[in-house]
């Protein structure tokens, strides 16, 4: 099998989608001649032509919409976001159409697309490249949320999106873009299913509920634990809405303890529903209160190196955070 | 503008008629039962009739497709949905074909009919239909995606992306815009400077026309010529036809607060229906006798309607999280 960083998987998802099924299409800004600012979408325009892969004008509400009329006429649009922070001039027509189209219609129209969108910081991108919004779109009921962390998981989760009946907002952390290559699978076998946990690290102390970019640094701040004889098991949801919850909760009848690691800031983030979620559901295994460890309640990531450290999580204060969970 | 009635027949025209009259004779009846507490909330399309009618009159319901507003009581039953089926949405019926009683009624929706669903924030349906028409372009088939909208909705972001994208990319759409005057209570002067808005067709390269909306073969001449250009591959076109908002905004509204009432007497004596009537009596179609038949009938249908839709029953309450998603 080739190896693949995050965004080549990501490109060849798109690819193989494409060569498969012809009513797959791209459309978003500088998808098509440029192959994306990330180049998500590398040689897909001279391989599969303008119409398919379409350069659309700089207005985020009409990709959208445009992608929802696709849809509605049996295309399996494949909009692009350039950062998941423009896709607020979307939010509309995300949440109040594409989202409700099945509900409001009683199940007589449908609305299978994709929305692909770079998410999260790290990357100097300051308040406006670095948003994490996942809660936002994980609130509503319709969409399906997705946020793969490995190249193998950005492919077959975003082959499954595609194959989707429903809408799926498909966040890639962009960090990850080009942090680490490993063997990809191709065809139909790499696909794989919207809403499955994986447990990236087996441990017996405390769970640690991660996903996107925080799978990583939990990764390394499970090891410092380690070195204390703390044994951490990491849990990586790959999905969000929906969110694979009987994974996390079997952990934790083992463990008796967990701590959600998200990269947005801790109010209202998605991470605070997990949270809630399995207090309620585990709160008779539980030693330790639930806790979140999460980026501060700024607006945003700012620009400067300083500024943006002490923003992003990384895995000394996510160290910190585990420790206080395994030591209550 | 020149009348033309080349293209349609002497049993089309009446037909058109009929269905004018069912409109307003529907609405009226709506009327009645919701001030006797039957029916929670109804928007008008009083002064809108001849003009909706006369628009899809010039279309092929079955083929095109049709992004309606909630204003577009009349073009619905042009469309092809029956008295019964809108007093059904009207009561929020289980056998509402638009939404099983989910939405409120003015958002029209049935795929058999190419009527796409319609939602209740404004102007989102006009770069959706800019979609809609790329789609049907790729298809080739020679279907044409027809929007329509109030005056008010020109004034979001979606009407210039709508229109920006279905111009560059010649989409066979035509987008209505239904001028009133009045968005609720704000008056055209602070919607629109200039004379209105068929002259931001410009701005996007493509034709823009005004209308009067109480002149049937007027708005049907526009319509169907717009629809050439569209089938030919000559992209959109914006059409502004000039009505009166004869009724408040909805039930929820009492335009006596805000509007004159010298004004609106003015105006309730345009009534363009009466206008209608004397046209087709003028040509020899139509004779008072025949009219009034044709209103009894009318009554009699309209009487069938309420009675059927008021006797149907309520949606499940174990419906309520049905077509959240395919599989649900």
């Amino acid at each position: 099998m080739p190896e693949r960083n995050l965004v080549q998987a990501v490109r060849d998802a798109l690819y193989e989608e494409m060569e498969r099924d012809d009513r797959v299409c791209i459309l978003g800004e500088d998808v098509g001649r440029k192959g994306g600012v990330f180049k998500a979408t590398e040689g897909l325009q001279q391989r599969f032509g303008e119409q398919r892969v379409l350069d659309t004008p700089l207005a985020e509400s009409s990709i959208a919409a445009v992608a929802q009329g696709l849809a509605l006429e049996g295309f399996l649009p494949v909009a692009e976001m350039q950062f998941a922070d423009y896709s607020f001039p979307a939010f509309n027509q995300i949440v109040n159409e594409i989202a409700k189209v099945r509900y409001r219609s009683n199940g007589d129209f449908g609305c299978p697309l994709v929305i692909r969108a770079p998410t999260g910081g790290g990357v100097r991108g300051a308040l406006y490249h670095s948003q994490s919004p996942e809660a936002f779109y994980c609130h509503v009921p319709g969409l399906k949320v997705v946020l793969p962390s490995t190249p193998a998981d950005a492919k077959g989760l975003l082959k499954a999106a595609i194959r989707d009946p429903d809408p799926v907002i498909f966040l890639e952390p962009k960090k990850l873009y080009r942090a680490e290559r490993q063997e990809v699978g191709d065809g139909d076998a790499a696909v794989l299913p919207i809403g499955v946990a994986t447990v990236v690290r087996p441990g017996t102390d405390l769970t640690a509920v991660t996903y996107g970019f925080m799978r990583a640094v939990t990764i390394q701040a499970a090891s410092r634990l380690s070195a204390d004889g703390i044994e951490v098991e990491i849990i990586d949801l790959r999905s969000l809405r929906p969110w694979d919850v009987e994974s996390c909760v079997r952990s934790i009848e083992k463990t008796g303890r967990v701590a959600v690691v998200y990269e947005a800031n801790r109010t209202g983030g998605f991470g605070a529903e997990i949270a809630a979620e399995l207090a309620e559901r585990c709160f008779a295994s539980l030693d330790a209160p639930v806790s979140r460890i999460a980026s501060p309640d700024v607006p945003a990531m700012p620009f400067s190196p300083s500024l943006e450290h002490a923003f992003m999580l990384n895995p000394d204060k996510v160290a910190d955070g585990l420790r206080r969970v395994a030591r209550y | 503008m020149p009348t033309d009635d080349r293209t349609l027949t002497r049993e089309q025209v009446l037909d058109a008629y009929r269905t004018v009259l069912r409109a307003r004779t529907l609405d009226d009846r709506r009327f009645v039962l919701n001030r006797a507490g039957k029916l929670a909330f109804i928007i008008s399309p009083r002064g809108h009739e001849v003009a909706q009618v006369a628009a899809i009159t010039a279309l092929q319901p079955g083929r095109d497709r049709f992004c309606l507003y909630y204003r577009n009581f009349a073009a619905a039953l042009a469309c092809g949905f029956t008295p019964e089926e809108l007093m059904l949405s009207a009561f929020a019926r289980a056998a509402d074909p638009s939404s099983g009683g989910r939405q409120t009624p003015g958002n029209f929706g049935s795929r058999r009919r190419g009527v796409i669903i319609g939602s209740s924030t404004v102007g989102p349906q006009i770069p959706k239909a800019a979609g809609i028409g790329l789609a049907l372009k790729w298809k080739g088939e020679g279907a044409l995606c027809y929007v329509s909208f109030g005056e008010g909705a020109t004034s979001q972001g979606d009407f210039h992306e709508g229109l920006n994208f279905a111009a560059i990319h010649r989409c066979p759409v035509i987008f209505f815009c239904e001028n009133n005057r009045w968005a609720i209570s704000v008056p055209q002067p602070l919607q629109v400077a200039g004379p209105g808005v068929a002259e931001r067709a410009a701005g996007y390269g493509i034709p823009g026309v005004r209308v009067h909306g109480d002149d049937f073969f007027a708005v049907h001449l526009a319509v169907r010529q717009a629809a050439e250009r569209a089938r030919i591959g000559d992209g959109p076109t914006l059409i502004e036809a000039e009505v009166l908002r004869l009724q408040s905004h909805s039930t929820d509204d009492d335009q006596r607060a805000y509007r004159d009432a010298a004004e609106l007497a003015a105006e309730a004596a345009r009534d363009p229906i009466p206008r209608m009537r004397d046209m087709l009596i003028q040509r020899g179609w139509l004779t008072a006798e025949d009219d009034a038949g044709l209103r009894a009938e009318v009554d009699r249908e309209v009487e069938r309607a309420t009675e059927a839709a008021e006797a149907a029953a309520d949606p499940e309450p174990g419906s309520l999280g049905r077509h959240v998603y395919a599989d649900a």
